[in-house]
């Protein structure tokens, strides 16, 4: 009988273990890099807050999960009007927002929502305008405030954004975090307790995961919505264990501490790689690194020397040295994960000789002087400016060009460069919203000269290919006029491109249908724990 | 008494004015602001940068700002972080506990250890024992936190899996922080196995922030007991036959604290200090990081209150031990 009893006894132990590995095995641990400045997407520019409150919140368009194409989200479909000014949304029915301790939502996501969402970053008299500080600098910095004219609610699932000018990648910009969607009923509830600032903090969205917990520095926690209007996630509960030296989140997922940890060291991958437990995934990152020549200042308003300097540089010994394998060579200003990328176009060839003649034929034969600024912080297009620069600087003396190496803290660094003291600089640009537009228009454009030009480099054949291309709707067009813009620039030469960074993000082998995302974002809604 | 009390309080105030205005100036010299940092490669125009600095307060000469920051002191008020916009009192206050329990714990180690090694050198002085304290003591002290830290991670939590590698407790653990001592509120728990996974949380990260607090205690004991255990009181006790043990644990190493106290008094700094590199290391929530962090954005009135409660808590624990000595040593007192 005792037998019999051990026995029952050992199958419920071992039943009561399982079920316990069980309910662990629906939580995914984050090893994330910092903490969330708030959970207000709209008011920070931060990637480690966006991953933070990308859980919570959906918004009217989505990007499909690991490309740069957009999808419907909160907005079932949209229409553009023949002039390209009137974007009308229809909204998603049925879609719940999150229950909270202090707040229990009693309707849908409606228009209502999109309003506060839109008319707190845009109109400065809204109640919530100035809550939290009130700095939109996402919406400010993508001209969204010149874009937008006016937002009409047309009935309870129609919203129409009425704009200045006609503009292509509006749709891609409503896919953005700034462009996230907070409950209306959440504010207005907040703001009656006289607590608005509330609703920035303690978030209350329609996305895939709640927020339950946050300790500051320590840890976020999210359990899955069971409402969700796409299913409720694989996983039961998103954990982000905050770690922000890369080398223990590292040690944290060789530990079985973590499930997935962004921003590898590169010197770890090889290990990682070599690891048996660890799945090293990775994509390119929609990012471009280059050298920027500063064509207001002679020599390099010549586009012969500016040529020159291009075919000076090494660039596979740059990816050697500096990226250790997580980069890859680049040629356009466009990162190759994005539409349009122009394959046809071909690199200036590594060849000093064909370089030192075009400088002779510019006048320069015995060479010059100049200056290469070196950031001084790690950036995901480039990972250290300063043994950049050293290479560059040797590849130059070979063709007779002296260069010193500069650099400055990095607030006074981009200052400057914006004014254009340089006469070239290193700099990089991770993409937004996935659109050619968002490179070749913010750092090429005539209009972004005296700021993110930092080639202060206007070229009206080239501007007035992407300003075309910005008013045409047709993507098959668009695609035509950035490929012609993209030759243009290649036989111009304002920039030295550098590289494309290879994203990184090593998980555990139990992880499944995770994604890297070419924006460099973190999305867990896909995540299943085997 | 009382007078020698006022004197010493008297002398705080000239400290914290200048701990006040040495930190203001300071992070006033970091080029760069926090409006250009949060714009990046975007870049900012001038006239939004300017709008931006006014709406923070960042637009007004330098002595203005210092005069209103320092009347808000006066008033308890620090302020309001430039990034997340929440009162620097309350952040601080929400995170100290971690740091507090973490310091508490590596002071705890560093005296266990630090005292027994520094007697046993000092009573075994030049043989092997001795020189293998100070050795290890001198090896310590001079180890880079960092290194250390990755060092203690990579062979107890990564290769052996007895420790874990970083945070306060295991991430599966939902700990609603009460008291902000993770010990205490892990026993409020009904979770299994809450408080043991908090406990073995503190083990690695209490071991390097005391290690550099343990080898000074070590090699202050010890020079601290070879010169008593040449005290005539000492040679006294000697001669009475007391059992040697005796003689070293009552007569002599009971004097021989004295300095060691001021000396753990002292190391206050040192831990807090120290805890901005291994709250780092172990993803340690609390104001060292924090403030590591608010360096790099900075955040100016966070470092500012950061650095202004951390140096009045050096000052207060400085004051307490002068306190303290004047108690035990009446001689203090009348020293002007």
């Amino acid at each position: 009988m005792s037998y019999r009893k051990g026995l029952v006894a050992l199958c419920a132990a071992l039943l009561f273990l399982s079920f316990g590995t069980s309910a662990y095995a629906a939580t995914c641990v984050y090893c994330s890099e910092g903490s969330p400045e708030g959970f207000n997407p709209s008011l920070y520019t931060s990637g480690t807050t966006f991953d933070a409150c990308r859980a919570v919140y959906d918004r009217l368009v989505l990007f499909e999960y690991g490309t740069t194409d957009t999808i419907p989200g909160l907005a079932e479909s949209w229409n553009v009007s023949s002039d390209g000014k009137t974007y009308t949304f229809n909204l998603r029915k049925g879609v719940k927002f999150h229950t909270k301790k202090d707040f229990k939502p009693t309707r849908d996501f409606n228009a209502d929502d999109v309003l506060y969402s839109f008319n707190r970053q845009f109109d400065p008299n809204h109640p919530y305008h100035k809550v939290s500080g009130g700095s939109y600098e996402y919406f400010t910095s993508m001209s969204m405030d010149k874009l937008i004219k006016s937002i009409e609610k047309k009935g309870d699932y129609t919203v129409v954004f009425n704009l200045n000018r006609p503009e292509a990648p509006f749709v891609a910009n409503m896919a953005m975090e700034f462009a996230s969607i907070l409950s209306g009923e959440y504010a207005d509830a907040m703001m009656a307790k006289g607590t608005p600032e509330k609703v920035d903090l303690d978030p209350v969205g329609t996305g895939p995961f709640v927020l339950v917990q946050y300790q500051k520095d320590a840890v976020i926690r999210y359990k899955a919505n069971p409402d969700y209007w796409r299913g409720k996630a694989k996983i039961d509960q998103l954990v982000f264990s905050i770690t922000p030296d890369a080398s223990v989140r590292y040690a944290k997922l060789k530990a079985g501490e973590c499930h997935l940890m962004p921003y590898p060291y590169p010197a770890d991958l090889a290990m990682m790689e070599k690891d048996a437990n660890i799945n090293l995934m990775q994509q390119e990152g929609l990012n471009v690194g280059y050298l920027a020549f500063n064509t207001a200042k002679k020599p390099y308003d010549n586009v012969k020397v500016r040529q020159a300097l291009n075919m000076a540089i090494n660039k596979q010994a740059i990816i050697d040295a500096v990226f250790q394998g997580a980069g890859k060579i680049a040629k356009n200003p466009l990162p190759p994960t994005i539409w349009s990328y122009n394959d046809k176009v071909e690199d200036y060839p590594y060849d000093p000789a064909a370089a030192k003649k075009l400088l002779a034929e510019a006048g320069l034969a015995g060479g010059f002087e100049t200056d290469i600024w070196a950031m001084p912080v790690q950036r995901p297009y480039n990972p250290n400016a300063r043994r950049m620069a050293e290479v560059i600087q040797a590849d130059w003396a070979k063709v007779g060009v002296k260069a010193k190496i500069v650099t400055y803290e990095w607030g006074e660094y981009l200052r400057r460069s914006m004014s254009g003291e340089h006469e070239t600089v290193l700099l990089g640009w991770t993409g937004d919203n996935g659109d050619p537009d968002n490179f070749l228009a913010v750092l090429l454009g005539c209009d972004a000269v005296g700021s993110s030009n930092r080639a202060q480099w206007c070229y009206k054949p080239f501007d007035d290919l992407i300003q075309k291309a910005k008013i045409t709707t047709d993507v098959t067009e668009r695609t035509r006029l950035y490929e012609e813009a993209q030759v243009v620039f290649k036989e111009q030469a304002p920039w030295v491109t550098t590289a494309h960074s290879i994203v990184f993000i090593p998980a555990a082998k139990n992880v499944s249908g995770y994604k890297v995302d070419p924006f460099g974002n973190h999305e867990f809604y896909h995540v299943e724990m085997k | 008494m009382i007078r020698f009390l006022f004197r010493r309080i008297a002398m705080i105030i000239p400290a914290f004015i200048g701990v006040t205005l040495l930190t203001f100036a300071l992070i006033h010299l970091i080029p760069g602001d926090p409006v250009e940092l949060m714009a990046g490669e975007r870049g900012i125009d001038p006239v939004r940068h300017a709008r931006l600095m006014a709406q923070l307060g960042l637009d007004k000469p330098l002595p203005i700002q210092y005069l209103n920051y320092i009347t808000g002191v006066m008033r308890g008020d620090l302020g309001k972080s430039l990034v997340t916009k929440q009162p620097v009192l309350k952040e601080f206050l929400t995170l100290f506990p971690a740091t507090l329990e973490l310091s508490l714990f590596a002071l705890t180690f560093a005296i266990t250890v630090g005292l027994p090694m520094g007697v046993l050198a000092g009573v075994k002085r030049g043989t092997f024992l001795d020189h293998s304290v100070m050795g290890l003591s001198l090896t310590g002290y001079s180890m880079p936190i960092f290194w250390w830290g990755l060092q203690l991670i990579l062979f107890f939590s990564v290769y052996l899996g007895w420790t874990p590698v970083s945070g306060r407790i295991s991430a599966l653990f939902w700990i609603e922080p009460d008291t902000g001592f993770m010990l205490i509120d892990a026993l409020r728990s009904e979770e299994k196995g809450t408080w043991i996974s908090a406990l073995r949380h503190l083990i690695l990260p209490s071991l390097v922030l005391g290690t550099i607090p343990l080898a000074v205690i070590a090699r202050m004991t010890r020079s601290s007991m070879l010169e008593v255990l040449q005290e005539d009181y000492v040679r006294t006790a000697r001669a009475k036959g007391l059992a040697p043990w005796r003689v070293i644990m009552i007569h002599a190493l009971r004097n021989a604290t004295i300095p060691v106290i001021t000396v753990i008094g002292l190391q206050t700094g040192v831990l807090l200090a120290g805890a901005i590199l291994t709250e780092s290391i172990f993803a340690w929530p609390g104001i060292g990081k924090w403030i590591l962090e608010s360096i790099h954005r900075r955040d100016y009135p966070a470092i500012q209150g950061g650095v202004l409660i951390i140096s009045s808590l050096i000052i207060l624990v400085n004051l307490g031990v002068d306190v303290l000595y004047g108690i035990v040593n009446p001689r203090i007192r009348h020293t002007r």
